[in-house]
């Protein structure tokens, strides 16, 4: 039991932690900007980057005794800050100019901004594999005999913390009941003289800053590669689509289901094997997504369906 | 000997702008005439490339056949079971809004992915499927090349013939309607999701031919080939570039993107070995930009469809409202 | 006058809806667009409000030219719009609809939710909950409270009665009245003609996106050719 927890459960909770964050942006994205943005994967991957940029950065800091996990954590505000405005920029440039196009012109330019941000973060940071942390990681555990290490921890928290902000911001702020608003109603919002440019870049600061956050925790918990992005975008995609789109928190609750489904389905349930071979492990998340598509387009709490 | 190596390297060049040109044609079927946007392209060309190697390969220990059978039924196969799973696909997909078919396609192409490097006794794993026959192999170079480049190049006619034959056709006509305003087709009495479940079919089955040529070629596929960047990525590149909805367009700009995709390759080539690498990056920015470009400067790429030609008032549904 | 439209022609892409419509409303006025369907009534106010290209013709407002203007830029200069359907944010709350309402308000504006409140006061119970989960009727009444947050000069409703209860077009229809009391001017297209003409101070008949007739609410109601053609008999 101890095992399963150790194993599954809380590995579960933690990718569905990081999927939620990509999901939330995909979700907002597609209902106030009415389009399914393939570079979000990128975006994520290309918070993880900044983020080892900046732990570079920190490491000729004159400071001493901090450990990978902090440095992470403090590098973390800043790869927010810097993926957000990079979204801005890239919405300003790239899609701006077609929101009275009809919007899959507008995946058509988002799948070109992926494969060009992928391009860059190679440019920038070769093609191999790296880690936050060079050398062997001894991780700190705690919660014995529950085995959650340190990172875990960080990675929960600060999601949770996100989500309460996020939150607060979209039933609190005028802004973000704007937000709400156009999500529901882009026409309307205009007519009621809602500030539709200043909407959407919010969705963009916070789809941008969530996903660096998403991509930087995903980076912590395995490695960063520079195909990271396209490997997170369908398990996001798919949580976005599970929870409603247009739905940020069925956007959480689908990317918490996404991420358990991937860890539970290696679960030896039936038999001493895994159920799915590990090797499967992300067409779980799709045959979730293609079963929705077929019985449930709107998703689980009723979303809009496109 | 240099001058060999030249001509030898243009022929090259020419063969596999032949093949992405068959696979723009595919995509030109799916997106230009129909408004589909698939991003599975990779999907269909795995499939494809792995019917005919497994169909025309001799027997392997390890991958399922191969069967050792003669080439056009290897691509035949290729062309078949390519059609088969977009069938399944764009008969869940595409009753939804264009996004999930880009969504599904994109999960299809991944899936594919994962099977074909796991699932060795389908496939051969890692290290896929080898010792595929290639046509006129026997010849000495170059004329080993020409004759595949004549193969390519009979194929490709044959294909733009028949496809522009359909464009003009009754059926291509229905297809640019449902594109241009799905309601008024379906007004009109069109069965759209037939229409485009038939056009998105046919495009996956050429795009799954792709694939099969392209094992041909390089007498040989592996997971590795199967790289959205390399076989989804650049043949829509290259649609949007020479033109979507019109098929000379396609055959063009797989053309112009594959030389400057080849020309820039030799220009990388020639920086210091550490640069070239990066330089390869910069390249793949570089084609992203232009695509960036072209969707917003020239939104009809190099050759735009053609306008329809004007037809009697009458023949058109005169009543709207 | 404070909005006049003149020789408006246009309509959505291809052909013209509107070929040459006039309307004006004064302050304070009610003023009602009838017609059968098709007549371009609706295609009318969507043109003055920005949300249909206007080819030919001028619209002014308070004296300032606002052809072509966005919609979001009309709502500052005191113009507010309930479009016919989906004129609620469904899953807003209804406060928070009329907080949306009010927008592009940064001053202290809980005065006027009370307003409006006592305007609808269904309203006021329901404020925590979600628009799309009331009734049609109490759907309009959010919609015209929301339009109502920016204290408009100029209220445009398109077809408030649309789908209603003769009890509850009597409701709103009260409202209207209401409202234009503290001094908005309304336009508004109707379908329900006699009941709409009756609380009008002047009335537009259009038809095939041209003016037709143009009078007072009682004359409209007393002209036999109106009435014979365009109210049913």
């Amino acid at each position: 039991m101890i095992d399963f927890v150790n194993q599954y459960l809380i590995p579960a909770l933690v990718l569905g932690c990081i999927y939620s964050l990509g999901a939330i942006g995909i979700s907002m994205i597609f209902a106030i900007l009415r389009f399914a943005h393939f570079a979000h994967g990128d975006l994520m991957a290309m918070g993880a980057y900044l983020g080892l940029f900046l732990v570079g950065i920190i490491d000729l800091l004159p400071l001493d005794g901090l450990s990978v996990n902090a440095k992470v954590l403090i590098a973390l505000p800043f790869s927010f800050v810097a993926t957000a405005a990079a979204a801005i920029l890239i919405d300003r440039l790239f899609y701006k100019p077609f929101r009275k196009s009809k919007t899959i012109i507008l995946v058509i330019a988002s799948f070109g901004i992926a494969l060009m941000l992928r391009s860059l973060i190679q440019l920038f940071f070769g093609a191999d594999v790296l880690n936050y942390s060079t050398g062997i990681r001894f991780p700190l555990e705690m919660f014995k005999p529950l085995r959650v290490q340190e990172r875990y921890v960080y990675i929960v928290v600060v999601t949770l913390a996100l989500m309460f902000a996020l939150h607060f911001m979209l039933t609190r702020t005028r802004t973000g009941k704007a937000m709400r608003a156009m999500s529901d109603d882009a026409d309307l919002a205009r007519v009621s003289g809602i500030n539709t440019e200043k909407v959407v870049m919010w969705t963009w600061i916070i789809g941008g800053g969530l996903a660096a956050v998403a991509g930087t925790f995903l980076a912590m918990d395995t490695r960063l590669v520079p195909t990271m992005g396209w490997d997170l975008l369908l398990p996001t995609f798919a949580a976005a689509i599970l929870g409603g789109l247009g739905r940020p928190y069925g956007a959480i609750a689908g990317g918490m289901i996404i991420g358990a489904m991937e860890e539970l389905s290696t679960f030896p349930w039936i038999g001493d094997g895994p159920l799915i071979s590990p090797d499967y492990k992300t067409a779980v998340a799709f045959a979730v997504m293609v079963l929705m598509l077929v019985f449930r387009p709107q998703g689980l709490f009723g979303g809009r369906v496109l | 000997m240099e001058l060999f190596g030249l001509f030898m390297y243009l022929l090259g060049f020419l063969a596999v702008a032949l093949i992405y040109a068959i696979g723009c044609l595919g995509v030109n079927i799916n997106w230009g005439f129909t408004g589909l946007f698939n991003v599975g392209v990779a999907g269909f060309f795995a499939v494809g490339a792995y019917s005919t190697a497994i169909v025309t390969s001799p027997p392997s220990p390890v991958h399922l056949g191969g069967f050792d059978l003669p080439i056009p039924v290897g691509l035949v196969a290729a062309i078949v079971f390519a059609g088969a799973v977009a069938w399944v696909v764009g008969r869940i997909c595409l009753r939804l809004r264009s996004d999930y078919l880009a969504i599904a396609t994109v999960g299809i192409a991944e899936i594919l992915r994962l099977v074909f490097r796991n699932f060795e006794s389908l496939g051969g794993g890692p290290f896929g499927v080898q010792r595929v026959p290639r046509p006129f192999e026997s010849l000495p170079q170059p004329w080993s090349e020409i004759g595949f480049i004549v193969v390519l190049a009979v194929i490709l006619l044959l294909l733009y013939v028949l496809i522009q034959r359909a464009w003009s056709a009754p059926w291509g006509r229905v297809l640019r309607a449902i594109r241009d305003n799905e309601e008024a087709a379906a007004a009109a009495g069109k069965n759209v999701e037939a229409f485009r479940l038939q056009a998105f079919v046919l495009g996956s089955a050429i795009m799954g031919l792709f694939g099969g040529l392209f094992a041909l070629y390089t007498k040989t596929i592996t997971p590795n080939a199967i790289e959205p960047l390399m076989v989804t990525f650049l043949p829509w590149v290259m649609l949007i570039v020479g033109g979507s909805g019109n098929n000379k367009g396609a055959i063009l700009g797989a053309v112009a993107i594959w030389a400057l995709w080849t020309m820039t390759e030799i220009l990388t080539g020639l920086l210091p070995s550490d640069w070239a690498s990066r330089a390869a990056f910069i390249r793949v920015f570089l084609i992203g930009l232009l695509l960036q470009i072209v969707l917003q400067r020239f939104p009809g790429g190099l050759l735009p469809e053609k306008p329809p030609i004007i037809r009697a008032p009458d023949e058109k549904h005169p009543d709207r409202a | 006058m404070m909005l006049e439209a003149t020789g408006l022609i246009g309509g959505y892409g291809g052909a013209d809806i509107l070929k040459g419509v006039d309307l004006a409303v004064d302050q304070g006025e009610i003023v009602v667009i009838v017609g059968p369907n098709g007549a371009g009534k609706s295609t009318a106010m969507k043109a003055i409000f920005g949300l249909v290209q206007v080819r030919a013709g001028a619209v002014r407002f308070r004296g300032e030219d606002i052809t072509n203007a966005a919609p979001d830029t009309l709502v500052p200069r005191g113009m507010a719009y309930v479009p016919q359907e989906r004129n609620v944010f469904p899953t807003l709350t209804v406060h928070e609809n009329l907080e949306m309402g009010a927008y592009i308000r940064r001053d202290d504006f809980r005065a006027v939710i009370d307003q409006v409140y006592e305007l609808f006061p269904p309203l006021k119970e329901k404020r925590r909950q979600a628009a799309g989960e009331l009734s049609g009727g109490q759907r309009q009444m959010v919609a015209f409270g929301r339009a109502l947050m920016t204290e408009p000069a100029l209220l445009l409703l398109d077809e408030p009665t649309a789908g209603l209860s003769p009890l509850f077009m009597e409701e709103i229809f009260d409202r209207v009245i209401a409202v234009n009391k503290t001094g908005v001017g309304i336009l508004m297209v109707e379908q329900n003609a006699r009941q709409a003409l009756g609380v009008a101070h002047r009335g537009y008949v259009l038809s095939t996106g041209e003016n037709r007739f143009a009078d007072t609410g009682p004359a409209l109601l007393a002209n036999r050719e109106v009435a014979e053609s365009f109210l049913g008999g």
